[in-house]
């Protein structure tokens, strides 16, 4: 396998101006959608089958009168354990050599699993194709030595793309950095593999707490609560079973005292 | 623009006036560099914008206030002494001494000393007053010489008026007028100001925020005052950082789209005041300053246009050259204002969409309704292509009267930049080539292509005209390379950049140019026809290379690196390719760097001088703002400011409407002014335009109590002609909205999201409520003002449809360029549509 690829997104450079949420379009030919109105800047209210980027517009009025508006380009985290990839039955998910996370459309037979695996609500249905659509970190763009098409749009390098690694260790030095000239909430989120599904190749440095940028705290896959569900639907057949056989044992009951009647 | 935006990086404070992250997003990247190096960023602004998102201080301001807050800050600087003294004494005009007979607002109520009624029998039916300029020059020496106190202690000198003018503008008045809290200013007053010295550097950009007000040439005049203060022109990380609108204003600018101006910032004569050549050249030439060369770049201009048919007999067809017959007359706003009179019959509309873009749109179209024909060149059908199509709607707006509209118009196809070869210049004088990637499409040319043959189809019509006038017109060439249709742009580029039009030699007879071969610098410029040129400032962008082919320099692509920080091989920047202006000014009078941290341009004594006997030579990282040769302790061997007939950079300027800003409110204000009781710019030009065109509201007005201001965002381009037709574009802001506070939507009783009504005296437009955190209402002397913000780029043709914000501007301009006040005027907001 070759070296893991990573996008990472500094929120503190970006600038909300969504070069990368065209560039996405462009490259990737999506069409535009009818927007609904959402109050603010942001277009769309979520990500869907034809928006694979998407830049958030956060307003958050300060205690001291002072407001922050915080900006974030949101996409596919790519995540090393993927809710999608783990769901499809199909097999048209797979992962690349690169460690992203594909859909073969090819293969895709819209059962939409995976819409309702991932953490992240990334994974959109396009009824027109009755298949799943999502970020694919520019498959073609990344085998062909270039970087997605949204890094290369970005303007304030908010996003970067590069070997997961490397980039890990520049953004570790940024939120060092950030601290030290003050922005005491600056952290990374999925940058580290032992944090939550083990780790996201796009991952984001955040000013602020991740539930202000429409993130999970602790994302979870949905599958991880198989064995610890199945288990409470063994508890309710069984509980079930005894009812229903407590019940019989009443009738039985019943029927010798109704004998007469 | 002062400076480069790749150096923006070496600022230790920024502060944008503008909203830069939001409609300079690429020049933006260098001011989160600097950021990120540890420079702090202010951003001065009535809305927290995107650029706020990312500033360390944010600093709301009423619309219209700019002076009063540039002002706070000269006076802050100077009360504080934070200003830069030995830049102060040798670099600019604080020293000079005034003509005693010259008085400032402070002493005058408001206004400066000479002001005169022209009355209703005037020169200007829309200009109430002018000023007598007598008293606003130098004391003069017995030799003629500006006389001056390095001591900056004489009450005549302009420091001291300086200080004396903007005594008034202390941080209470700040607060009061422009509605920052007085704590807020001195936080700003205190970051900007720290930026003086010799160790550190500030920059300040500003865009359309600054210009579109009826005192737009001073707003700008007092952020360039701050910044001779505190030391910061023509020093790294310092400057005035002059945002283009778009792509190419600043070519259009440098090759004369404007009426005022021939290629290169030479003045489009005047009938009456030149009537030939010698008393053009003779009034149009200073004694002093760079442009004592003028004559040679415009006779070099003549030649360019008329060839062989120029001929010193016939002063190089000077008399064919049209003439203006005012000295203004011919903006945008003068235009439109003598369209609807029926003064102008026909109109080309290449790449401009006035019937959304311009002010008081409603106007515009009417205007447009009354031509005999009209010819649009645009990328898709523009609103002003089908400027009768505006909807109706009762009872204000009312569409144009197709049954009585005899306007023959004329839709042309035009190429975006993708289809055809070029250059664009960009904010920071930039010249960067373009290629052609693809052919347009049908009957798709370029304007190149249009313009070329349009001329040579006018040609053949007057082919047989005996009329002198015509003339010039019949011997200008119009033909670059060999293809009929399409002109070879790197030829017109060559006939821009200038050429030799005989063999020119030096004195000991050797070949300094072959004819037809193009110069290198405009140095070699001459006033006898030897030389050709279309916009002198140009010259060395096109040279010819050791083989004899042509190099373009505009398409030289070498990115910045350590050895070259300013990035000399990428593009080409005029003048000769210096990417910071006045960089002479980065030393002291000795020629020394300021200092080791903020060098630039200095001079080594050891360097080979021009001759071999003499030594001594300016250095450094850029290329020299100066003659190279000119020792420090030369005559003018301190003269930083090259353009300036003193040589030194001006805190006392004469405008129009005064050699120092001074605030005045917008003509629509919600208050009067507080600082004296001289109420608006008194020089501001306010057209009379028939059938109730251009109506203004009144001072305080109870109909109209808001402050409304106009802007752009980063993803529709101006009236939108390059977005709104454009699907992923349209679909990021598809509906037309207006900002409003949650405070006066609470008042009105306004949601997020419902259409609400938003009107002037011109007109009204609907829009979505966008109910926001990110306006506020001001205090402005005590009482709550409630501002809204408009964005205005929508109209009725296009995917993202919306009414014109335009149709509610007024036809209002500033005194010495005419621009219009767009940014700050007078509106009333009401729930749902009315």
């Amino acid at each position: 396998m070759a070296r893991t690829l990573a996008m990472f997104t500094d929120t503190s450079l970006c600038i909300g101006c969504r070069a990368c949420q065209v560039a996405c379009k462009q490259w990737n030919e999506l069409p535009a959608e009818q927007p609904e109105w959402t109050g603010t800047y942001q277009n769309h209210a979520h990500f869907t089958d034809k928006t694979y980027r998407l830049v958030r517009f956060v307003e958050k009025p300060q205690a001291d009168g002072g407001l922050q508006w915080h900006l974030m380009s949101d996409v596919c985290k790519h995540c090393a354990q993927a809710g999608c990839l783990d769901a499809c039955p199909t097999g048209a998910i797979y992962r690349t050599e690169y460690g992203t996370v594909n859909i073969n459309q090819d293969t895709c037979n819209g059962c939409r699993y995976c819409v309702s695996s991932c953490p992240f609500g990334v994974v959109a249905f396009n009824h027109d194709t009755g298949r799943a659509n999502k970020c694919t970190f520019c498959n073609d763009r990344i085998h062909n030595g270039l970087g997605p098409a949204c890094a290369k749009a970005c303007p304030t390098e908010s996003i970067q793309f590069g070997f997961r690694e490397e980039l890990v260790a520049k953004a570790q030095k940024r939120v060092a950095k950030l601290k030290e000239m003050g922005l005491k909430d600056a952290s990374l989120y999925g940058a580290d593999p032992n944090d939550f599904l083990g780790g996201l190749n796009a991952f984001f440095l955040l000013l602020d707490k991740p539930a202000t940028y429409n993130l999970p705290d602790k994302p979870k896959l949905p599958q991880r609560n198989v064995f610890a569900d199945s288990l409470l639907s063994v508890g309710s057949a069984l509980l079930v079973g005894v009812g229903a056989l407590l019940a019989f044992r009443e009738r039985g009951q019943d029927k010798g005292g109704d004998g007469d009647v | 623009m002062t400076t480069n935006l790749i150096d923006i990086q070496n600022s230790d404070v920024i502060m944008a006036t503008s909203n830069m992250a939001e409609n300079h997003p690429v020049g933006f990247q260098w001011v989160m560099k600097a950021k990120e190096r540890g420079a702090k960023f202010i951003h001065v602004d009535p809305r927290f914008t995107r650029t706020s998102a990312v500033a360390d201080l944010h600093v709301p301001i009423r619309s219209g206030t700019n002076i009063a807050f540039f002002g706070g800050l000269i006076s802050y600087a100077i009360r504080n002494n934070l200003y830069f003294r030995d830049y102060v004494v040798t670099h600019t005009n604080a020293s000079f001494l005034i003509d005693p007979a010259f008085k400032t607002p402070t002493d005058l109520g408001g206004v400066f000393t000479g002001l005169e009624q022209t009355g209703k029998g005037g020169p200007d039916p829309h200009v109430a007053q002018t000023y007598n300029r007598s008293s606003w020059k130098y004391q003069l020496d017995g030799e003629g010489n500006a006389k001056r106190d390095p001591t900056l202690k004489d009450p005549n000198s302009v420091f001291q008026l300086l200080r004396r003018h903007y005594s008034r503008y202390t941080p209470e008045m700040v607060e009061r007028v422009c509605g920052i809290p007085k704590e807020k200013f001195i936080e700003a007053a205190k970051l900007f100001c720290g930026t003086s010295g010799p160790d550190k550097t500030g920059s300040v950009t500003y865009a359309l925020n600054l210009t579109q007000h009826t005192n737009g040439v001073q707003n700008i005049r007092a952020l360039c005052m701050l910044q001779l203060l505190l030391g910061n022109v023509g020093r790294p990380g310092g400057g005035v950082v002059a945002l283009r609108g778009h792509a190419n204003v600043q070519g259009a600018t440098d090759l004369a789209v404007l009426y005022q101006d021939l290629p290169g910032y030479l003045p489009m004569p005047l009938r009456d005041a030149h009537p030939d050549l010698k008393t053009y050249l003779e009034k149009e030439t200073p004694k002093t300053s760079f442009w004592v060369n003028r004559p040679k770049f415009f006779i070099s201009l003549l030649k360019a246009w008329y060839g062989d048919a120029a001929t010193k007999e016939n002063d190089f067809g000077y008399d064919w050259l049209p003439k203006r017959a005012t000295a203004d007359g011919y903006s945008h706003q003068h235009i439109f204002a003598d369209m609807y009179k029926g003064k102008i019959k026909g109109f080309f509309a290449v790449g401009q969409n006035p019937a959304v873009g311009g002010p008081n749109a409603k106007l515009a179209r009417a205007a447009l309704a009354k031509l005999d024909w009209l010819v649009v060149k645009d990328i898709f059908l523009t609103e002003t292509s089908e400027f009768w199509k505006a909807p109706a709607s009762p009872p204000h707006r009312e569409a144009a009267d197709t049954k009585n509209t005899k306007t023959e118009v004329f839709f042309l196809p035009a190429a975006p930049a993708a289809e055809k070869d070029g250059s664009l210049t960009n904010t920071m004088r930039l010249i960067q080539w373009h290629e052609k990637a693809v052919n347009p499409p049908g009957d798709v040319t370029s304007d190149a292509e249009f313009v070329t043959s349009l001329a040579k189809r006018l040609q053949k019509l007057y082919a047989g005209s005996k009329k002198s006038r015509d003339k010039g017109f019949l011997s200008a060439s119009f033909e670059y390379g060999d293809d009929p249709k399409e002109p070879n742009m790197e030829l017109v580029l060559k006939e821009v950049n200038g050429y030799a039009t005989e063999e020119i030699k030096d004195k000991d007879g050797k070949v300094v140019y072959k004819k037809d071969q193009p110069l290198n610098t405009f140095v070699h410029m001459t006033d006898d026809g030897k030389t050709a040129g279309g916009c002198w400032i140009y010259t060395g962008v096109l040279v010819e290379g050791a083989d004899g082919k042509l190099v373009n320099k505009a398409n030289q692509r070498k990115p910045a690196d350590d050895k070259d920080y300013l990035a000399h091989g990428w593009g080409f920047a005029w003048p000769a390719n210096r990417r910071i202006l006045y960089n002479r000014a980065a030393s002291d009078v000795n020629g020394k760097p300021y200092s080791e941290k903020k060098k630039l341009i200095w001079w080594d004594p050891n360097a080979d001088g021009a001759t071999p006997e003499k030594k001594g030579k300016w250095v450094g990282l850029d290329v020299p703002d100066f003659n190279a040769f000119l020792a420090p302790d030369a005559k003018g061997g301190d003269n930083a400011y090259i353009m300036r007939t003193d040589g030194k950079g001006a805190f006392f300027g004469p405008l129009a409407d005064g050699p120092f800003p001074e605030h005045y409110e917008p003509i629509e204000s919600p208050v009067k002014n507080l600082l004296s009781k001289q109420q608006n710019n008194p020089v501001a030009k306010i057209w009379q335009v028939a059938d109730g065109k251009n109506e203004l509201a009144a001072v305080g007005s109870p109909d109209y109590p808001y402050v409304i201001t106009t802007y752009r965002l980063t993803e529709h381009h101006l009236s939108g002609v390059m977005s709104r037709y454009l699907p992923m574009l349209a679909e990021l802001f598809e509906s037309h909205f207006a900002e409003i506070s949650h405070e006066l939507a609470g008042e009105l009783g306004i949601n997020n999201g419902e259409t609400v009504t938003v009107m002037t005296p011109r007109g009204k437009i609907h829009a979505k409520a966008m109910v926001t955190n990110r306006l506020k209402p001001f205090i402005i002397n005590g009482k709550k003002t409630h501002q809204i913000g408009v964005p205005w780029h929508w109209g009725y043709n296009g995917i993202a449809k919306g009414d014109v914000t335009n149709d509610l501007s007024a036809t209002v301009g500033d005194p010495t360029v005419y621009i219009q006040e767009t940014k700050a005027f007078l509106c009333n907001v009401k729930k749902g549509v009315v």
